[in-house]
């Protein structure tokens, strides 16, 4: 029975090579690599407009922000997406790609829901993110240490809420988490913790989110900046992008992704927006 | 005390360790399982994954677990036994060879996600394969030569010396008596090997996000032209498999279904292997009988 | 050829000339009748085994390469960090200051080797008596149907992916230990719980193919000396199966060194240095797999992250040489 094992090992090679020598003819195809919150939006867009265009061919990975970016400037990719601006990133050079704004997620603070806080100042939350308040107590809560969760260095929702919370300051030493998913079940089920979330993944009755200065996480507020803490997301192309990459961007940027599939997912519209805010975190009215 | 208590001593101990074990097994499968199974359904098996809404099933990624499974096992299989072979009945005894057994020993502590990376650099990008189920198939194959090599050769080396004597006195080549007579007596040892390798080709995630991907295409199951882009046998579309989808769901899924969707995979998942294991175990049974005529 | 079969023809030509036994008739087997070709090819049985050893040549041919190139690529990564960015390659491995966004005096791992130390070696330690424990029960205690079934079971935990574990050991094994010793139950003691399931597998299965490979008539002979089932097993069968139950352990430990997401859960996931078996901390792989998606290649902070692999490639070797010199020394 094994005879022919040498000429089924060659057999078996040359198939391999025959099979992928025979496939690499996808040139319409578009890949899509980067931020896992971007990566939501981008497979449901991508397989509508499948549909409407049978031709194309949308592939969509998460990876991360770091990847996205530092793969469309590679050329590896055709669309890099990215929860933060490019120009935050070392060695990534912004000058070479272009941003496309696509749409506006918000963050929330989350806490354990036995710790009876509903509400804290942007300094409080500072402090506790800087280690200097470590007791509920200190900020009217139960007596009961606090456990800070923080999300991963350099991941979008991080770096979001660092420059706009903490302004520059260094945050104590505490576990990272690097998934919404995780964050979520670790503070429902950890006595004293505190982290924060997308807007998306908050929508759960175990989860007691916070207010800050008394302004509550609604995506109204984030249109006029009221809430402060939310971030854009970024698709970003090497250049300027071909004809193909263009036509998908614009139905991303179009009336059914923006007014339809956008706010569905939980996030907010770029159209929305009252205000603008540029790399360096300045936030200029629109119009 | 004396040898006799001592024995029974001994007896007691391991029998208690055992029942550890057996309750630690019982603990995870029965959570996986009760918690699972009643959700699954015809409807969960048979329609595709939702990304943001409630009530996606798991179609394509169960054909695509058992896919990357086929291939990866095509691909890795003749390599390891080759190697196997090689270190176990070729190699000399000498500092070459504990070298590479100790490389390929050492390979296999590497973290899955830098196998991905590796995978994502050579393959996806280099070799221009993109996110694709061979980049995928290839990536694991790297990830699993390591301990089915290692396996087949212990099978291998288990083998009594005596059965390749009667094969060399009876004139055959060393080849032929490796064939004939000493990988048919190492089948069932192989076969665990193939087993824990498949289990975790089922199980594994970190090394495919990066080159199978974590997002599949539309999918046509009627399409058996393995060229076209959206066959179901197509090697160059990307993939989702079980395991990157329970981690996905966990994540960075929104679904509100989620921990439902995920229970119920993780369910399907240990059933699969399930099914899986006993199947590999009868075939390698029957052939293991074909081929060595033990009853 | 034909200076070949030239030399035969003499050869015989002599063996005639000068034969010394006349029943024996050389003559009718001249040399015309002598297939030369067959005779000064080589043979069916020495081409199979040319075809079957490039075969196996090949493969591991194949399987050098592969090596070579992944630790080439992990090694040029890795040590970027040290040539390129110019970190102290001792400050690297003492320091406990991990912040490599921050610049070049900020890449301390020794918090994470401590810790991916610790991990590792605890879960090896707690898993082998169980994994052997189960290994000879179920090859020196019970019938081969309920070990075949026990095993089968077994090796199911292989197949379940690591965030399954994760999540298992975040929702039972955390709070339990939350409760039974304070703190916030993220720890070295709970990754070593649940590594413990994970490796459990792996060690039990290879540690079974050893026990099987000592040949039966080592137990008989055992026993017909008067030794109990015990001694049997503890003089004789364990001794032989050292060498491999050795290899089990190392493959049982890089799997629990290798392990990321499930770590990552219940271990809290922060590098500091542990002070206690429930304090939260990190391991290698641990940071390597958060970190990895959000930092730019060719960059300090992913460079930092490859010296990780290749530290734990290195570690990895460590710990192989000294279970290899263990058993060297228990086996004298």
């Amino acid at each position: 029975m094994h005879k022919h094992l040498g000429v089924k090992i060659v057999g078996i090679l040359f198939l391999a090579v025959f099979f992928l020598t025979g496939c690499k003819n996808n040139n319409s195809k578009i890949t899509v690599v980067g931020s896992s919150a971007m990566q939501l939006l981008a497979e449901q867009a991508g397989n509508d407009y499948r549909l409407a265009h049978p031709s194309s061919n949308i592939v969509v990975q998460g990876g991360g922000s770091g990847t996205g970016l530092s793969q469309v400037q590679a050329g590896a990719v055709e669309i890099g997406t990215s929860d933060v601006f490019a120009e935050t990133q070392k060695g990534i050079n912004a000058k070479k790609l272009k941003n496309h704004l696509i749409a506006v997620v918000g963050i929330v603070p989350i806490v354990n829901k036995n710790v009876g806080i509903k509400n804290l100042s942007t300094e409080q939350l500072k402090k506790i993110f800087t280690g200097k308040i470590t007791n509920w107590k200190q900020v009217g809560g139960k007596d009961e240490p606090i456990t800070v969760i923080n999300r991963s260095k350099g991941s979008g929702t991080r770096t979001s809420f660092e420059d706009i919370v903490l302004k520059g300051q260094k945050p104590i030493r505490s576990q990272e988490q690097d998934s919404n998913g995780a964050v979520k079940k670790i503070v429902n089920s950890t006595p004293g913790t505190i982290s924060y979330i997308s807007f998306p993944y908050a929508n759960d009755k175990h989860i007691q989110k916070l207010d800050i200065d008394h302004v509550k996480p609604t995506n109204k507020n984030i249109t006029t900046n009221k809430w402060k803490l939310w971030s854009y997301e970024h698709m970003y192309t090497k250049g300027k992008p071909t004809k193909k990459v263009a036509a998908f961007i614009n139905y991303m940027l179009g009336k059914k992704v923006q007014k339809d599939l956008i706010p569905e997912i939980g996030y907010l519209s770029i159209n929305d927006m009252k205000v603008m805010r540029d790399s360096n975190n300045k936030v200029t009215k629109i119009g | 005390m004396n040898a006799k208590s001592r024995d029974k001593l001994a007896t007691i101990i391991i029998h208690i360790l055992v029942a550890i074990v057996v309750l630690i097994l019982a603990g995870i499968l029965g959570n996986i399982l009760i918690t699972g199974v009643p959700h699954l359904s015809w409807h969960f098996l048979t329609s595709e994954a939702s990304s943001y809404k409630a009530g996606g099933g798991v179609r394509d990624q169960l054909f695509n677990s058992l896919y990357l499974l086929v291939l990866t096992t095509i691909i890795s299989l003749p390599i390891a036994l080759g190697a196997a072979i090689y270190l176990s009945e070729y190699a000399k005894d000498n500092w070459i060879t504990s070298l590479i057994r100790t490389t390929i020993e050492i390979l296999s502590s590497l973290p899955s996600i830098v196998v991905g990376l590796f995978g994502y650099l050579l393959f996806v990008v280099q070799f221009g394969f993109g996110f694709s189920i061979i980049s995928g198939a290839l990536a694991l194959t790297f990830f699993n030569l390591p301990i089915l090599t290692s396996n087949i050769e212990q099978a291998i080396q288990g083998v009594p010396q005596a059965q390749r004597e009667a094969g060399l006195a009876l004139g055959l080549s060393n080849w032929k008596t490796i064939r004939g007579i000493v990988l048919p007596a190492a089948l069932p040892g192989i076969l665990t090997g193939l087993i824990l390798s498949a289990g975790r080709i089922f199980g594994e995630a970190a090394a495919l996000i990066y080159t199978a991907g974590q997002s599949g295409s539309t999918v046509d199951y009627s399409n058996w032209n393995p060229f076209s882009p959206t066959s179901f046998l197509n090697v160059m579309r990307p993939a989702e498999t079980l395991a990157v989808h329970i981690w996905k769901v966990n994540t960075e899924g929104i679904i509100s279904d989620a921990t439902i969707v995920s229970a119920a995979t993780s369910a399907l998942l240990v059933i699969v292997v399930i099914l899986f294991n006993l199947g590999a175990r009868y075939l390698g049974n029957k052939l293991y009988q074909k081929l060595t005529a033990a009853k | 050829m034909s200076k070949n079969t030239e030399d035969l023809k003499q050869v015989v030509d002599q063996a005639i000339a000068e034969q010394k036994v006349p029943h024996v008739k050389l003559k009718k087997m001249g040399p015309n009748d002598v297939d030369v070709d067959k005779l000064t090819k080589p043979s069916k049985e020495t081409r199979q085994e040319y075809w079957g050893k490039g075969l196996t040549y090949f493969a591991i041919g194949l399987i050098i390469v592969l090596v070579v190139s992944i630790i080439g690529f992990v090694g040029a990564h890795g040590l970027a960090t040290f040539f390129n960015d110019h970190v102290n390659i001792f400050h690297f491995l003492t320091s406990t200051d991990w912040d490599p966004g921050d610049g070049k005096n900020h890449v301390g791992a020794a918090a994470m080797i401590v810790t991916s130390f610790s991990v590792t070696l605890l879960a090896a330690l707690v898993a082998t008596p169980f994994a052997i424990a189960v290994a000879l029960f179920m090859t020196e205690y019970t019938s081969k149907k309920d070990a075949q079934f026990l095993q089968s079971v077994m090796e199911l935990l292989v197949g379940i992916p690591s965030v399954v574990y994760g999540f298992l050991g975040l929702t039972v094994i955390v709070p339990v230990i939350r409760n039974i010793f304070g703190g916030t139950g993220f720890g070295i003691l709970a990754a070593t719980l649940v590594l413990f399931v994970m490796v459990l597998p792996t060690i039990t299965s290879l540690t079974v193919d050893a026990l099987k490979a000592v040949p039966k008539h080592f137990r008989q002979a055992s026993a017909a000396l008067g030794a109990t089932h015990w001694q049997t097993i503890y003089k004789v069968v364990l001794r032989v199966a050292t060498p491999r139950i050795l290899t089990a352990i190392i493959f049982g430990m890089a799997r629990a060194f290798g392990e990321a997401l499930a770590v990552q859960m219940v271990i809290g996931n922060a590098v500091l240095m542990p002070y206690n078996l429930v304090s939260p901390s990190a391991t290698l792989t641990s940071q390597l797999t958060s970190q990895m998606g959000n930092t730019v290649m060719g960059t300090l902070p992913n460079n930092a992250l490859w010296s990780l692999a290749l530290l734990l490639l290195i570690m990895s070797l460590v710990f192989n040489f000294l279970v290899r010199l263990v058993g060297k020394k228990g086996q004298k």
